[in-house]
């Protein structure tokens, strides 16, 4: 019985605390919405191969706070160079996890690369990422990882290729931006450092 | 007697509290870089194409801190999908981009993207600042770094090639 999707991240997110969520284009942001839309999520509408690169922003603008990128198998696959950079970084608190299911699922649910074999985790170990794994049953290793291991941390999590209903989230990029380092930075996130 | 303009630079981002600087390495920066590696207070981030910097500089925004940029003109051509998010959820955005295919190119292949830099950055919504002498570089860096924290806006300063002054490939190495 394959895992599934939505199941995998609604346990991932459940008393989430303070994490800092990012998640890609597509069926990840309808999954953590889903899951419960919050402002300390920051879901894409675009940009598609940023989301691990953005939760590598948080992470070290934010050392203090655990990071976790949410994202699908085609939206890592067009950024696999950002998981060499995160490598080089090796930002403690972020973890990318990878909701796999061998498909680009808004275009049609045509094969992605993984569903020929290329194995990200091992991409990630290869990055010098602290863990990597695979999780194809079970995602209380991936809880560990998002929430008490050191970083960097990488999970492919193999689900079943199912189309679900949509739950989006806003979807105005300002709202998103501005609501997340509100609730990131309090009220000064509207002004400058300076004016302080 | 030339200004020693990357250090201009270095002590603009200082004062401005930048933090986080991204860069594709390129011989034009080469010095830049190499303070900004070395400034305690800055972290220095290797990309492995410009477009990740796009990401970057939209996470640590979010996490509330200031970045730059570093990259060559032809990097430009590697960021255009990504330039949207910028624009839709206005980010602060600060590019210095050292230019290749003007005056002194040595490649072909530089020049296409170096000839159409200001036009796909404007494209996109970029504002562009042209620094054509090394007098001015700090001070367009100033109001780009200004400007783009002042009104969440997407900023770029081109310097040009010839207050970089590499003119072959030789000299690129032995810079």
């Amino acid at each position: 019985m394959k895992l599934r999707r939505r199941e995998v991240v609604k346990e991932l997110l459940e008393k989430r605390g303070e994490l800092l969520v990012v998640a890609g284009l597509g069926s990840t942001a309808w999954d953590i919405t889903a899951a419960g839309d919050a402002p300390l999520s920051f879901p894409l509408w675009g940009a598609m191969g940023q989301a691990a690169m953005i939760g590598l922003g948080i992470a070290l603008a934010q050392p203090k706070r655990r990071v976790l990128v949410v994202t699908g198998d085609g939206e890592m696959l067009m950024g696999l160079g950002s998981l060499a950079t995160i490598g080089v970084q090796q930002p403690a608190n972020l973890t990318v996890v990878v909701i796999d299911n061998e498909r680009y699922g808004e275009t049609g649910m045509q094969r992605t690369h993984t569903a020929d074999g290329v194995d990200l985790a091992a991409v990630a170990t290869a990055c010098k990422f602290k863990h990597a794994i695979t999780a194809t049953a079970d995602v209380a290793p991936v809880r560990e990882l998002v929430y008490r291991a050191a970083g960097p941390n990488f999970a492919a999590v193999k689900v079943a290729d199912e189309k679900l209903p949509l739950v989006l989230p806003p979807h105005d990029g300002v709202l998103l931006k501005a609501r997340f380092r509100r609730a990131l930075l309090g009220d000064s996130a509207d002004v400058l450092p300076e004016e302080r | 007697m030339q200004p020693d303009w990357p250090a201009e630079i270095h002590r603009e981002l200082v004062a401005a509290g930048v933090t986080v600087v991204g860069y594709v390495p390129d011989a034009g920066h080469k010095r830049l870089i190499e303070l900004c590696q070395t400034d305690r207070g800055m972290r220095a981030v290797v990309l492995t194409t410009e477009e990740e910097g796009i990401g970057l500089v939209a996470g640590a925004w979010l996490g509330g801190q200031k970045s730059v940029l570093l990259m060559q003109s032809s990097g430009v051509g590697n960021l255009v999908n990504v330039l949207g998010m910028i624009k839709v959820c206005r980010f602060p955005l600060v590019m210095i981009i050292t230019m290749r295919g003007e005056q002194g190119e040595f490649n072909p292949w530089q020049v296409p993207m170096g000839e159409n830099t200001a036009r796909v950055l404007e494209t996109m919504s970029v504002a562009v600042r042209q620094a054509g002498d090394a007098q001015t570089v700090a001070a367009h860096v100033h109001t780009a770094i200004g400007l783009a924290y002042e009104t969440q806006g997407a900023q770029a300063v081109l310097i040009a090639q010839r207050v970089i002054g590499i003119k072959s490939f030789q000299e690129q190495r032995n810079q």
